[in-house]
Formats: C-alpha cells, structure tokens, sequence
C-alpha cells in the first residue's frame, strides 16, 4: 500500500476533469484512484474524496441533480457523515448542493454566457480544513469555466453562513452575479466544501498559478489525517 | 427604466410525465410531490405544479 493518501476520485458519464483533478491530486502527493458512479463503495482507506468538474449525466434537469442521486452519493454522503474530506469542483460543486450535502444551489450565470478566465478569489477563512495553506486576506487566481456557476441561497441562509464562517472564498469582482460574490462555501462540520474555480487547473506557474495547488495540498494533509484516525 | 424579464418555458417543453403505480390520488400526489421535493424540482430556486389523471 502507498504511503500516500488515497484519494478517490468519483467519476459521473459527463465528467471531463477527473483526469487534471487525478493528476493534481498525484502532483501534491495523493495517490488518487477513480471511482465510476454506480459504484456503491469507495475503495477501503479512502482519505478524501474529489467529484471533479464537467457536464454529468449532461447536466439534465439541474446542473448537478442527476448526479446528486447516483449510486455512489450514498456511499460519498455516508463518508462525509464521519468526518471525511470531500471536495467538490465546479460541477462537483453542483452536485453536492443538488445532494444537500452544501447549502445554496448554482444558477445560470448572470450574464447568461459561459465564462472562462482567471478569477481572483480572496480567502475568507483560513481555519478551514482545505484552506490551511492559505492566510485570511490572501488573494489566489485559479481559472474558472462555467455556465452556471452564481452561487445563490435565500438572505437569512446566507447571512447564517457569513455568520458561522461557512463562506470560505469569494471573487474580488463579480464574475458569474454569485450571491455576495461567493465562490466557496464549507458545510456546518467544514468537512465538505465545494468550488467554482478549478484548483487542479491552477498546481504549476508554467499555466500561470500554482495557487490551486494551496488547495489541493490542504486536502492531501486531510485525507492523511482521515485515514490515521479511522485507522 | 429598470424591468424585469420573466421567461418561463411553454406549457409542454419542460414539464415531466410521471407514472406511479398508485390508485389512491391522495397517495399518489404525496409521492409525486416527494419526488418533486427531492430531485425535480429544487425549492430553493424552482416551484412545481401538480396535475393529476394526465394531461
């Protein structure tokens, strides 16, 4: 068995980031491994678990829905449930608000097109599992390439979330209309936290940020930490 | 002048056709509405109408 941490990789039929998000994970010291959607486990010693960015089950319906109740959410919702680390990414993102597992929902974009560019985001909380890397204030630019990626909540949700904390990045300018600019929030527990931007598109300057790479690096210590205390 | 555009799609192009193997209409839309509550719709952005016996 590697030493490093086994982080599980969840692959939807639409996914198009599991790969990049496999090679990231690998580049920051995860041993990452990918699990199809109709698998109903993850594998034994899972530290963490990422559901990557793409267009899953076509995004029918909502962004996100279908996904929300495939065969392997149980088995991720179960993994959150005891504390595992679970990260989702732009679509993953989608699917873990569509599956409850984060509060709001993602809407089409405020200007109605598809946005793709390097977004300045500011670190908001710094204690969170997947930002202690990172310092409160700090600024990070990690791409992002979406369609519906405004992050919306109703008023008294979202003033609860700024409240405890759960609102962990924000862009420095408005890029999609997001509600309060948000483009990350954690779960009450700050086990489960999704994001618009890709981190795994952002782990080497030569692509013009390794910012993204603050991220993944958080998870990767998380997931190390998981597997030793469910050891 | 600020307005305010509401674009809803037609009757019939998003609307979805369920069948549930329920003869009590009562039971029947508590079911569908579930369904409803739990996947097609999402209440914190979308509100859904329920027609039983077809169109």
């Amino acid at each position: 068995m590697s030493d490093r941490p086994l982080v599980a990789v969840v692959v939807f039929p639409g996914s198009n980031d599991d790969r990049d998000a496999a090679w990231a994970l690998g580049s920051v010291g995860a041993e990452p491994t990918f699990v199809w959607h109709e698998e109903t486990s993850l594998p034994g010693g899972t530290g963490a678990v990422v559901l990557p960015g793409g267009f899953s089950y076509g995004d029918y319906l909502r962004t996100g829905a279908i996904a929300s109740v495939a065969p392997v959410m149980s088995a991720v919702r179960e993994f959150a449930s005891v504390g595992g680390p679970v990260l989702g990414i732009c679509n993953g993102f989608q699917v873990l608000c569509e599956a409850r597992l984060l509060p709001g929902v993602l809407r089409p974009n405020r200007q109605l097109e598809f946005v793709c560019a390097d977004a300045s985001l500011l670190v908001e909380v710094a204690d969170s599992l997947f930002l202690r890397r990172c310092t409160i204030g700090q600024e990070l630019v990690i791409p992002v390439k979406h369609g519906e990626g405004a992050w919306y909540a109703d008023e008294g949700t979202f003033v609860q979330l700024a409240a405890r904390g759960q609102i962990v990045l924000r862009y420095t300018a408005d890029v999609n209309g997001a509600m309060g600019n948000v483009a990350g929030v954690v779960n009450e527990a700050g086990n489960v936290m999704g994001l618009m931007p890709h981190p795994e598109h952002a782990v080497d300057p030569l692509l013009g940020s390794a910012d993204g790479g603050l991220l993944l690096a958080a998870l990767v210590d998380a997931a190390a930490a998981h597997r030793l205390g469910a050891a | 002048m600020k307005a305010t555009v509401l674009v809803r799609p037609k009757e019939g192009i998003r609307d979805v056709d369920l069948e549930v193997d329920i003869a009590d209409a009562n039971a029947a839309r508590a079911e569908i509405e579930r369904m409803c509550g739990e996947l097609l719709a999402n209440p914190l952005i979308e509100s859904f109408e329920i027609r039983l016996g077809g169109a």
